[in-house]
């Protein structure tokens, strides 16, 4: 295994798991590689002086650009259905799921 | 050994906008499967979600009624997890800057009144909504995905399984009359997820939490905490240890049952949401929101204990739903009798209610009609006997004055016509007039229901009364 010094391969297995991703070793190492290249990049960012600075939580000007509560029906059931891997009786059809949502 | 128990609510409340949160698609129940839905909703990329005004409006009405500060600067934040109702991987909340925070609500558990201190709430879209089947597929609808929700989460102020059920119905009733929601949990509009330790009295730290799921009512949220809270004492005291748990009530057997033991911490890898824009309260839209926030609960029960003379009970029961209390309103506003009117509310209005198990506003019952209905009580027009079969008629949907007429029960109060049926009938009983004579009383009665039957039951009691005593006096 692979060790970066900015991330583990055990630190990538859990993003993955995440992700409900899984890889083999190989690719796990290769990942893990580039995760930690990728983390380097944008720990230069760190080197910035951002003492005093608000933090941006968007890089848009716009503030209160938002829409009146009006319902607007897209009619796109038929053709967004096209686009999904499986469907049943207007329903998505994916393989079974155990519940584990959290419901918000 | 004694134990002190920590009770923690989070309570999500699904708002009644026309539109979704973040797209204008309807956010509407009960149509065909995703037939609400955009490419917005289906989390396409490249799409724009802008976010609903009416949204945030209801937020900040939630944060006045719950009596907390409303943040200014608020962006939105995504929180990251992989499940098959949500097509983005993410849905977007508040995480940073809940819209609300620092808020409380007053319970009262017989009679004992508490502040219960509530974190922080925030508003946030809901996921879709999957169907399991037992052919090896699940099924997805995402209408739901994408309506507003708000989510309150109370401080750990909450100690018994009372106060939890006592917060739950001062919240419900709180948002209710906001009119932002339904807040109706056997609808779904209202879920409540808990958490509950328990920690020898004395000890500061928290004890390990349990989380109860598939709490369906109130009193299911009662008896689930109570429950618990003895299963963990139990534990503690036979020396063992509470585990991070997540459990499920089951209805049936009034238990708590194993669903998983939590490992680490949830990982939601929370980042600030970059599509959509940041929103800015300034004071004029506050000032504008909280102008329009309509009267609270509590202030109609000092309103009408104070203006309209009722009990604090009658207060109390009247203003336990929006609809009743609005119901009451308009009646009086008809010129009905308050104390009359809340009379009939609690009594034949609720009994009906409970009978049919029906809401309000689902029956023929109209304000007009019931303050037609008391008029006529208050000016004699018909005897409260009466008056139960023109409440009968009135839940048929009949106009209370028209209906009586049309069945000639008005109350026969008049001298002129009473006079000569009452002395008729003293004409052909005279052994009572001899035993009245004699000082038996029962003959009074026997001939004022001689004279009730002679008018079907029309007669004013009280007026026959009077005129009954002045013709034996004479005779």
């Amino acid at each position: 295994m692979s060790e970066n010094k900015q991330i583990s391969a055990s630190d990538v297995e859990h993003v993955a798991g995440l992700a409900k991703l899984k890889f083999n070793d190989q690719d796990l190492n290769k990942f893990t590689d580039q995760f930690g290249d990728i983390l380097d990049l944008v720990n230069t960012l760190n080197e910035v002086d951002t003492d005093g600075v608000e933090p941006t939580f968007s890089v848009t000007d716009q503030i209160n650009t938002m829409r009146e509560d009006v319902a607007v029906n897209a009619h796109q059931k038929e053709e967004l259905l096209k686009n999904a891997p499986d469907t049943e009786n207007g329903f998505i059809r994916v393989p079974a799921i155990i519940d584990e949502s959290e419901e918000g | 050994m004694n134990f002190k128990t920590t009770i923690g609510l989070e309570v999500h409340i699904e708002l009644k906008t026309n539109s979704k949160i973040f797209s204008p698609s309807p956010a509407e129940f009960g149509d065909d499967a995703n037939a609400n839905t955009n490419v917005i909703d289906w989390g396409y990329p490249g799409v724009l979600p802008q976010t609903n005004k009416g949204v945030i409006e209801a937020g900040m009405k939630a944060a006045i009624a719950l009596h907390a500060e409303v943040t200014r600067e608020n962006h939105f934040d995504r929180k990251n997890y992989f499940y098959p109702d949500n097509p983005k991987a993410y849905q977007i909340t508040q995480s940073v800057t809940p819209i609300g925070k620092d808020g409380w609500i007053e319970i009262d558990v017989d009679g004992k009144k508490k502040k219960v201190g509530i974190a922080e709430m925030h508003v946030e879209e809901d996921a879709g909504k999957n169907t399991h089947n037992p052919n090896g597929y699940s099924y997805v609808d995402l209408n739901r995905q994408g309506t507003p929700l708000i989510e309150i989460v109370s401080k750990p102020d909450i100690e018994s399984p009372d106060e939890a059920y006592a917060y739950l119905e001062a919240l419900r009733q709180r948002i209710q009359f906001t009119g932002i929601s339904d807040v109706k949990m056997e609808e779904g509009s209202m879920r409540v997820d808990v958490n509950i330790s328990i920690r020898p009295i004395g000890s500061d730290k928290f004890g390990t939490k349990a989380e109860l799921k598939n709490l369906n009512s109130f009193n299911f949220v009662r008896k689930g905490l109570a429950f618990e809270e003895k299963r963990q004492q139990k534990i503690l005291l036979s020396g063992g240890q509470v585990r991070p748990e997540t459990r499920r009530f089951d209805e049936a057997s009034g238990e708590t049952i194993l669903m998983r033991v939590k490992e680490g911490a949830d990982d939601y890898r929370y980042f600030p949401e970059p599509d959509v824009p940041v929103v800015t309260i300034d004071d004029n839209w506050l000032n504008s929101v909280q102008e329009a926030m309509p009267e609270m609960p509590g202030k109609r029960r000092e309103r009408y204990v104070n203006e309209l003379k009722l009990s604090d009970y009658d207060a109390m029961v009247l203003t336990q739903t929006k609809e009743m209390s609005d119901f009451f309103e308009e009646a009086i506003a008809e010129g009905a009798d308050p104390k009359l009117t809340a009379n009939y509310l609690m009594g034949d209005v609720n009994a009906y209610l409970n009978d049919q198990k029906v809401d309000l506003q689902d029956t023929k019952i109209t304000p007009t009609n019931l303050a037609t209905m008391v008029k006529m009580i208050s000016d004699d027009t018909i005897s409260s006997k009466i008056a139960k079969k023109v409440f009968k008629a009135i839940t048929d949907g009949e106009e209370p004055s028209a209906w009586v007429k049309a069945k000639g029960l008005i109350q026969l109060s008049d001298p002129d016509k009473l006079n000569p049926i009452i002395k008729s009938i003293v004409d052909d009983n005279s052994q009572s007039v001899e035993d009245f004579k004699n000082g038996k009383d029962r003959a009074v009665g026997f001939l004022i229901g001689q004279i009730m039957k002679q008018t079907k039951g029309q007669a004013n009691p009280k007026v026959v009364n009077q005129l009954l005593m002045k013709e034996l006096k004479v005779r």
